[in-house]
């Protein structure tokens, strides 16, 4: 069985500061990286000869718009299942220059998550063979899931934030 | 014999002949076509009978759930979730109401646990039901399919007893189950349990060892281990390519470790073998929902946790606690602590996830969907690559992709 603790370490060991920010919630070991050293990364947990993080579960995207310099986290959700462990890795991105290095060289399946995220976040992803949108119309001209497109009609006065808890 | 005069005629040379072109075909299998069972589109090019590439076209049915999620409180998601997979909508129910569970950390007594995998195992018979008997329909047997058909109307019969509804069910609640199983609901059951095998038993009869079935079907979209790990391939999909990775055993959920069941595995990933890792499954099912309603404990069907859970109707009308806890909640007032989840069950077809980022407020602030079906069917051209057209649909039919699933 392998421990958040033993992980932590190795991959403190093998890339010293340019992994950060180790938390545990509920359990999942979570860090954050850069999107220089994302890649190598990933590659490092895949082809670990004991870890075995095989399997991309997931790529996701989140804003923060109040995070100026880093508005824009990429998180990678990642399983190793011979110790049944996983990781949770999140990459942080400026508005101005939101670019990532795409993980389809590494994991198949990363190609349409990675799609889905740009089409929501409008997060581009360098290297990527088919990077268009993928559940939005293409002529679709911004990406729905920033925060700055409100859900609700602007022009109605009933629903206020206030009352939703924003 | 009479007398024919051949005409003259001239067979040009070949120099002639002006030069044959070859070209391919482009066909649009989609996006409203009865095979491909859903709104989706595949752009397939064709040469001849072969496909030579493939590429897919979704998104037909999206309707943006992880927007919507960010402005409602946390109990009105769970309407959301039964539209994804719509095949089992109780499994997509009570992975939300546990993700919720685990942020707020509420302990669910183990009563409303059993009830859950009672209902969580019907849901996957109806949706392995599905799947496999309408793999009977492409491959030309039309008869197993009504005649299972039938038998999910008795499992829909059930989530109507349990929670008011049939198919998009909105079953359960943060906290447990929203009422206890009544005595209607157990004999359903029961009467499932003892009607289910011999019609399962009847479909296998004419599927599993029909020889056109098996010609059809075997070698048909095959697709290797290593692959199918590399695409992200979950549930019975993955199980068939001979991975026994299955998240009610490695991160058991609802007390599934008290229950005696086998995940059974494939060997080449083909869709035979998907077909009878789903059948095999129906039958583990039917087993763990018979050990829960016989091992059913007593006890609430609820968890202690009045700010999340819906305080009986008939305290509400008489207690003063009870109206504010029903008001608060109905009128989505009560904040979440803040957090951030992860947690996957095992869905009708594969690893269901919600990832759930809480900021302390009434709705989520960003909950992202881990659907197994949009993962997996980006390997659909690669599966289908080099086969006929009729080998394609049923490897489409065989990998059981839902298009409510699949857009989200």
């Amino acid at each position: 069985m392998l421990t958040n603790q033993e992980v932590a370490e190795g991959l403190l060991e093998k890339f010293g500061d340019q992994v950060f920010d180790f938390e545990e919630p509920y359990g999942l070991l979570t860090l954050s990286s850069t999107r220089e050293e994302i890649l190598p990364l990933l590659e490092y947990l895949r082809d670990h000869k004991t870890w075995q993080v095989i399997f991309l579960t997931d790529i996701t995207g989140v804003q923060y718009p109040d995070n100026k310099g880093q508005e824009f986290v990429v998180v990678y959700h990642l399983h190793s299942f011979v110790h049944n462990f996983r990781i949770r890795i999140k990459v942080a991105l400026s508005e101005a220059d939101i670019h990532i290095p795409t993980a389809t060289g590494l994991f198949a399946s990363a190609n349409w998550m990675e799609r889905e995220t740009f089409d929501f976040f409008g997060i581009l992803f360098d290297g990527h063979p088919n990077l268009r949108r993928i559940l939005n119309i293409e002529e679709m001209d911004y990406h729905p899931m920033r925060k700055e497109y409100p859900l609700e009609d602007a022009t109605r006065e009933d629903k206020i934030d206030a009352l939703f808890g924003r | 014999m009479a007398d024919i005069e051949l005409l003259p005629h001239n067979v040009p040379s070949q120099s002639e002949l002006p030069e044959l072109v070859e070209e391919l075909t482009t066909l649009n299998l989609g996006p409203t076509h009865p095979a491909t069972h859903g709104i989706f589109q595949n752009i397939l090019k064709m040469d001849g009978e072969k496909i030579v590439s493939g590429e897919q076209t979704i998104g037909y049915i999206h309707r943006a759930f992880e927007k919507i999620a960010e402005r409602r409180p946390f109990y009105q998601i769970t309407t959301l979730t039964d539209r994804m997979n719509y095949c089992s909508s109780p499994i997509n129910n009570m992975g939300w109401h546990m993700t919720v569970e685990k942020l707020l950390g509420i302990e669910v007594p183990k009563r409303a646990q059993y009830i859950r995998v009672i209902m969580m195992e019907l849901a996957r018979i109806t949706d392995h039901i599905i799947c496999n008997s309408i793999l009977g329909v492409d491959t030309g047997a039309f008869t197993g399919f009504l005649y299972v058909m039938q038998k999910r109307e008795e499992v829909y019969e059930i989530y109507e007893e349990v929670c008011g509804a049939r198919l998009t069910t909105n079953m359960g609640r943060v906290g447990g189950m929203e009422r206890d199983l009544s005595s209607t609901a157990i004999r359903k059951i029961n009467e499932f349990i003892k009607s289910f095998p011999p019609v399962l038993r009847e479909l296998e009869k004419l599927l599993n060892r029909n020889r056109i079935f098996m010609d059809r079907t075997i070698n048909v979209g095959p697709i290797s281990a290593e692959r199918a790990l590399s695409y992200g391939f979950t549930g019975p999909n993955l199980r068939a390519a001979g991975v026994d990775y299955d998240v009610r055993v490695m991160n058991p959920y609802s007390s599934y470790q008290d229950f005696d069941f086998e995940v059974p595995i494939g060997q080449s990933g083909d869709t035979f073998d998907r077909y009878m890792v789903r059948n095999e499954e129906m039958w583990q099912s039917l087993k763990i929902v018979e050990q829960a309603i016989n091992n059913l404990p007593e006890g609430p069907y609820y968890a202690d946790a009045p700010e999340f859970y819906l305080p009986p109707k008939q305290e509400v009308y008489k207690n003063m606690e009870a109206l504010i806890y029903h008001f608060k909640i109905v009128m989505g007032e009560i904040d979440a602590p803040a957090g951030e989840v992860y947690h996957a069950v095992e869905g009708g077809n594969g690893e269901l996830g919600f990832y759930l980022i809480s900021d302390g407020g009434r709705a989520p602030y960003r909950l992202h969907f881990r659907r197994p079906s949009f993962i997996y069917y980006q390997a659909y051209p690669e599966m289908c690559k080099g086969s006929s057209l009729s080998d394609a649909i049923l490897t489409m039919s065989s990998l059981n992709v839902i298009a409510g699933e699949l857009d989200a």
